[in-house]
Formats: structure tokens, sequence, C-alpha cells
């Protein structure tokens, strides 16, 4: 079939998926397939969600769009800006082929993530196909629903370890009426106390990388002008592809062989003693570090900065690449993964080492 | 009524597990004489009773870790409880079961205004917190109606909202980091000052559980910048539509208002009445729209928002002059529940949502309920998310009349669900919708949510019973009715 077309192959994807339970054969997830570096290595059978495309319902003054899961991502985000609305956590497209169902499922967010929210935050329902073979329905198409455990946000950022996305409602938002980058000469410790000083100004972005502070500003346009003139700094021209690289990792930072770790941490956390170049987003919280250093001395440095570390890119993804659970942490994990995939056949080992 | 959990305790020995738990705790900890155990016996939704086995009130996470360890191993229920300000009986204890109240958790670990996190144990009240980081100029998101007295451990369990959902979001937005005992008395610690964690998103699978997945015992949160200047405009309307309509032009015209709020007729009158907040009584809806952000920014949607409120059909619309003003718009909502209380002898609260394009036909589908049942309605609507609260007027006194209510307030929830919607927005299951919950979700969604439950807690003690039915009940719902309750705190403010 070609994977241009709208189509709902819900029902052939459970068929799969129950020959597969019957047959015990691991599967590895994949949508567009632009995530393939991202999570450990998993042994299994390519299932494609690709072919499971379109939006099924859009609606701009609920601020709702439900679509499936093999639904482009960039196709989204068009119709979205026809009527003035985006996806706000501005997830990383790291492919042309950007599925709806990797971007949730993945967890990821780009620049826009610590003022407007994450992935998560912005999942309203999923249907998901488990590993027990089930179609089910959690959460809904409404903004505030409670009823039954959160199951749709537990899903997103689980990498298909406990069930395959089929379609995903979303809340979405206005685009700001306009935006302003500018751009400041300062050290990293500098910035980091800009980033947090300047928490009440109306920030979309925040980034320091190269003795350059960069902060997006969004809003109105009064609201814009009058931030910008308390602010200083200079503009930068064509600031939607400057964002939108670093955004899906096309910076000429991210051009580089060396691994790449993520970490994540209080904003306001010092520069850190780590070897390598970096380069901080989302205003401090997240940090982009290229480095040979070993997985031990990182995550250590991270765990004792309050935050975590990942091998987002490159290096050895047989061993751990997302920071390691505690024991009852790890425990649970096990335990929740067998109760929605009881054979252990969704992108086995594809988080955790077992899981 | 009667509850109690499916789990055999015929064997427990109360006088043994009474001395055990002294051995645990202080002696003003434990409580298992009648006349204190009462004020236990009941939440918010006192229409439900029940006296626990024994009340706990331990006062560090040790004691917590060893009264959980103790039920555990002995097999005994557990109902965790804050401030017991929720609406939906979730906090109802059994009568087989120890009670663990949180109530002497309130201290204020850290405000940490550079991070703009709070960290905080569970019984803290949710106003406390806002309270505590003014000084900073940063302030806790989140507010329910009853946040003078709920606690955040409360708000966490129950995933609370308020007026300022559609864009600050619900609890689970403003929540990065918790401590949680597992009913085995193992400590999971879930995030903290960054802005995620590694793993599956526990903190997500946490937040609104009921109580049902572990005892939270610590709680860090993000703090806001307070918004440079927040505004109200009032509009009339001559028609619920018409209101409705107006809501939907705000919202299509990119604006993203801090509070978007509307109370029909009966609301109107009745919290005119009670409050004198200037209300225009002839309406036959009013919205209340609250701008807030950069001074510039607001100037700038106060001027759009009235014109197409005016575009809408308005018939008044009205600027807050100054924060007095303000004030008096916000009170007259805020009030609107213990108004409906002046005018009636009893109401109950539905909790409902729905997509808001189908307001208008529930809306009337609710007034043909209201007739067809002969009770009156007043509604009051969180109209920028969806969140419909009609409050049914009833009086308990009239042999069958709450009979009828509950029937009447199925029925709402049932439509909630039909168009789209869910049957609870931010009041929770609890006891209260649990026959609901099989209507909103199939038997293999709801044995999913049992599976999650067995992955935490296998022996099925913490909050047993509640928030998700078993499938043999759903079986028997057919015959059974749906009870309801009035509200107590009568005093609270309730949105």
């Amino acid at each position: 079939m070609a994977a241009t077309m709208d189509a709902d192959i819900g029902a052939a994807l459970q068929n799969t998926l129950l020959e597969a339970i019957a047959q015990r054969t691991p599967l590895r997830i994949a949508g567009g397939d632009s995530k393939s570096f991202y999570g450990r290595v998993t042994q299994g059978e390519h299932l494609s969600v690709a072919g499971h495309r379109g939006v099924v319902s859009y609606e701009p003054t609920e601020l709702v769009i439900t679509a499936r899961a093999g639904t482009p991502l960039a196709d989204i985000e068009a119709l979205l800006a026809e009527h003035g609305q985006a996806l706000p956590f501005e997830p990383p497209h790291f492919g042309a082929g950007s599925t709806l169902g990797g971007a949730i499922a993945s967890g990821l967010s780009g620049p826009r993530r610590p003022y407007a929210g994450s992935a998560r935050d912005f999942v309203l329902g999923v249907t998901v196909l488990t590993g027990k073979g089930e179609i089910l329905r959690f959460g809904g198409q409404v903004m505030k629903n409670v009823a039954g455990f959160d199951i749709s946000r537990l899903l997103a950022g689980s990498l298909g370890t406990l069930g395959i996305l089929l379609d995903i409602s979303l809340k979405v938002l206005p685009r700001p009426e306009t935006e302003k980058t500018l751009v400041f000469e300062c050290s990293d410790a500098e910035a980091i106390q800009c980033f947090n000083t300047w928490s009440s100004q109306p920030l979309s972005a925040a980034l320091f990388g190269n003795g350059r502070l960069y902060l997006r500003l969004s809003g109105s346009v009064a609201a814009v002008h009058a931030a910008r003139g308390r602010l200083g700094g200079e503009t930068i021209a064509d600031a939607t592809t400057f964002w939108a690289e670093v955004r899906d990792h096309r910076h000429s930072f991210f051009d580089d062989d060396v691994p790449l770790w993520r970490l994540s941490l209080p904003p306001a956390t010092p520069p850190l003693d780590l070897p390598g170049a970096w380069l901080l987003d989302w205003g401090g919280a997240q940090r982009w570090l290229k480095t040979s250093a070993s997985a031990e001395a990182i995550r250590e440095t991270a765990a004792k900065a309050g935050g975590h570390a990942t091998l987002f890119r490159g290096g050895d993804r047989h061993s751990e690449v997302f920071h390691p659970l505690s024991p009852s942490a790890a425990a649970l994990h096990k335990r929740l993964k067998a109760e929605f995939d009881p054979q252990a056949i969704l992108n086995p080992g594809r988080m955790y080492r077992g899981f | 009524m009667q509850i109690s959990s499916t789990h055999d305790t015929s064997s427990l020995d109360k006088p043994a597990l009474i001395s055990a738990l002294h051995r645990l705790l202080p002696g003003d900890s434990v409580l298992f004489e009648r006349e204190d155990l009462r004020p236990y016996e009941c939440d918010g939704l006192s229409a439900y009773r029940e006296v626990p086995l024994a009340v706990c009130l331990p006062q560090t996470v040790e004691q917590v870790r060893e009264v959980l360890r103790l039920c555990h191993e002995r097999n005994v229920p557990v109902v965790a409880r804050g401030a017991g300000t929720g609406l939906s009986g979730g906090a109802l204890p059994l009568s087989n079961g120890v009670l663990l109240s949180l109530a002497r958790f309130m201290s204020i670990l850290e405000i940490d205004p550079v991070n703009r996190v709070a960290r905080v144990q569970p019984g803290v009240r949710n106003l406390a917190i806002s309270q505590a980081a003014a000084p900073y100029g940063l302030y806790y998101a989140p507010d329910p109606s009853s946040q003078i007295a709920c606690t955040i451990g409360g708000n966490v369990a129950e995933n609370s909202g308020g007026v300022h959902c559609l864009k600050y979001g619900l609890t689970v937005h403003n929540v990065l980091g918790l401590k949680v005992l597992t009913i085995a008395g193992e400590l999971l610690e879930i995030g903290g000052a960054a802005l995620d964690a590694p793993g599956y998103d526990l903190l997500a699978l946490m937040t609104g559980s009921e109580g049902l997945l572990g005892v939270i015992v610590e709680v860090t949160v993000k703090l806001l910048p307070k918004p440079e200047r927040a505004q109200v405009v009032l509009a009339a309307f001559d028609d619920v539509v018409k209101a409705g309509e107006a809501v939907g032009r705000i919202i299509g015209a990119g604006i993203i208002p801090g509070g978007l709020e509307m109370m029909d007729n009966l609301a109107i009158r009745a919290a005119e009445d009670f409050i004198h907040a200037g209300y225009p009584v002839d309406a036959a809806a009013i919205l209340l729209c609250e701008l807030d952000g950069a001074n510039e920014e607001v100037s700038e949607q106060i001027l759009r928002v009235r014109q197409l409120l005016q575009e809408a059909g308005a018939t008044e619309v009205r600027t807050a002059r100054d924060e007095q003003e303000r004030a008096r718009f916000w009170a007259g909502r805020k009030a609107a529940f213990p108004a409906v209380g002046r005018i009636s002898p009893d109401y109950y609260c539905m909790d409902g949502t729905i997509p808001r394009k189908r307001l208008p036909e529930v809306l009337s589908r609710i007034a043909e309920l209201s007739r067809e049942y002969d009770l009156p309605v007043a509604n009051v609507f969180h109209a920028g998310d969806g969140n419909l609260h009609p409050l049914i007027l009833y009086d308990a006194n009239k042999p069958g009349e709450l009979e009828r209510t509950e029937e009447f307030g199925g029925k709402i929830l049932d439509l909630c669900v039909a168009v789209g919607g869910a049957i609870t927005g931010e009041h929770g299951v609890g006891m209260e919708k649990i026959n609901q919950m099989c209507h909103q979700f199939a038997p293999p969604e709801l044995a999913q949510f049992h599976s999650v439950k067995h992955a935490f807690d296998p022996q099925g003690l913490l909050n047993p019973g509640k928030a998700v039915p078993t499938l043999h009940r759903c079986a028997e719902f057919g015959a059974m009715h749906v009870h309801g309750g009035k509200l107590s705190h009568p005093g609270l403010e309730r949105f």
C-alpha cells in the first residue's frame, strides 16, 4: 500500500500482532523510522505503523486534533497552521517522515517545552493496541478527564514498549501573534542566570551555545515589542529556520560523530564540570553534551545536580542508554511492562535491558 | 450504606492490630474509639459514611512506611486522606480498614525561587504554597475551589483542576516530582526539579490515581511568575446558545483566556441574591472572561474580546474597572455553589465534561430532564475547557427525591459520555461515579486499569473498591441505583 494515502489499518495491525503473540515473535515498531538511532538496539520483526495515517477529526475552536499514529508530523503541522494553530510542544523531526505516533511514543519535545509544556502534557487520549492484542481507548477528546488511570500519558514516552499507538488526540493552541529572537554575547554562567531571572518575560525558547545566548519572545505584537525594549540584544534573521535546526538537531553543534548526551537538570544548575562541548536548551533544563567521558561520570554528575542523563545518539547502544532506575522503580517498570505486554514482544529492550 | 472491601478480614484480630499500631506510632496518633473515628467517616461527599476500623495520624515518612508494612503483612486495607474536601467519596473509609491521614505533613520543605519549584509535604494546603511563593513573585497555578482547605497530596491524588485549567493546566501539568510509598513500604522517587524523569511516566500515572497505587509523602510543584496584570470582562446574553458561540469565537480568534466561565439564569440569580456581584439578573447566561499576562497584551486582548462578545450578540459587555470590581465579578461565580445552597434545601453537583460545541444540545437535554424529573437545575460551566457542573436542586426530606436526583444525575453523566465527553473532569470517580465508569469504559479497558493496579498493589489493599469498578459490579449495575449526596463544607467556595 502506498504510504501517502489516508487509511485505517488498525485491524490489520491487530491481526499481525495477534500472530506475533501466538508465535512469540518480537516486533520492532516504527512509524517514519526517523528515530531508529534513539533508545537501545532492539531485535525484532519490523512492524510499520506508517500506513495507519490520516487526520480523524480536527476542530480548531475545540483546540483538539485526533490523528492516526502514522500521520506525518509535517502534515499535521501544515493543517494546524492553516487555522493559525500549532503543536505547542514543538516535536522534533528527525527525518522528513517523522510521524505523530513516533513523536508521542518517544515523548520528545522541542525548544518551546519549558514554556508551553511537553508532548505528554498535550495528550488528551489514545487508542492503543496492547501486547495482549486488544484495542483499548483511554482519555478522550476533552480537555479535562479524570476518569480512570491516566494511561494515555503513561504511554507517551514509553517507546512502544507497552503498546502500539493507533490514534492520538492532542490539545493544540493558537500560534503566537508574533515572535522575535534576540541574541546576546555572554558566558555560560551568565546565560543560566539570564534564563532564570528573565522567566517572567514572554519567552518561548532560551538557548546558549558558543558564547551566545538566544531568546525567543512570543505573544502579541505589543507584548513582544515591550519585552524587546526591556531586554535589548540584537535580533537574528530567519529565526524560524534557526529554531527548527535546533529542534531537529540540524544545527551545526549536532554535526559530529562524538556520542551525544542529553542532561535533564533543574534549570538553574551551574555549568557542570564534564569535558566536551555544550549546548544549553530549555532555559538550562535540557543540556546537550558531546563527549567521550564515561557514562558513569556523566550520570553521577547529572544525578548529583538533581537530574538524569541519556545517551541520546551514538556510543554503545547495547548497554543502558537511559539513566538507570532504582531497584524498586526498575521492578515496578517490569511489572507494568508485563501487565501491558505479557509476552514481551513489543520493542523488547528498547528502553532498558530486560523490558 | 455499608461499604467494605472484598478482602476477607473476618480473621482480623482488631485489638491486636490496634496494639501493633500503637507500637509504631505515638499514643495520640492512633484513634480507635468510635467517637474519635466519627470525624473521619466521610469526605466532602457526606451522603456516604463509614466508620473506619482505626485512624492513623503519622508524622514521619518512616511511620507511614511502618503502618503500610503492617497493613500489607496483615492484609488490612488502607485509605489515605488529606483534608477530606474531595467531592466523590475517594477518602471514604472502609469499615475493615485503616484510614491513613496525612494531615500532619504540613511542612513546606523548600521554596526554590530560581528553579521555580516548591518541595512540600502532602498535607500542605494548596493556597499555602502560593502564599509561601508570593514574596518571590511566584504562585502555584491550579486553584481548585476548596484551595483554602484542600491539600496538595489530595490534589495530586485527584488531579484537581480549577478555573484556570485551559491556560495553565491541571495538577498533572504542574507537578514535577513525587515521593510515594507503595503498600509494601517501598519508597519510589519520581522526578524532581528537572522537567522530566527517566523511564515510564509514573508521574502522570500517579496523578489522579485516587490513592489506589501508592501513598504520596512528598510533592515537588512548578511555580509560575505571577502575571503582570489580570482583568475580567463580563458579558450578558439573552440565550445560552449565543454565550456558547461567543466562547468558540474567542478561542477561534487565537485568545486563550486565563479563565472563561459561564453561568445560566438560575445560577446568576442565586449568586446575585447572595453576593450582590452586580450581575444582570435578567440574562439567560453570563460569561466571565479573564485575560492575564503582560500589560500591553492584556490591553489589546480586552478590546478584541469585547468586540467578539458584541459580535456574538451580547446584550451587555462590562470590563471590571478596578481590582475591587474584578474581585466582585469573581466572587459571584466562586460562591455559585453555596448560593444555590441558599435557595434549595439540598443540591447535587455533577462534574461531566463535553466537547464545547455540544453545549447547546446538552443544556437543552438537561432542561428536558429537569422537567421530566421535576427538579430544577442551575448550570455553572468551566466554558473554556468544557467542564459542566449542573447543580440539581432537591430536598432530601421529601420521600423519594434523593433517589430521583441520583437517577437524574446519572442520566446527565450518561449524556456527557454519549456526546464524547467524560463522567468527571476534576472531582474524580471515587465511590460516587463508580457505576458510571461502566459506561465510560469497556470491560477490557477496565481490566487494563486493574492490571495497572495489580503492578503496584497485587493484594488490592490501597483504597479498594474506589475509582475502578470490578467487572462483576458493572455486570450487576443494570439493577443498581447510582448513589449521590450533598456537599459538606458548605462554606467553601466551589467551582
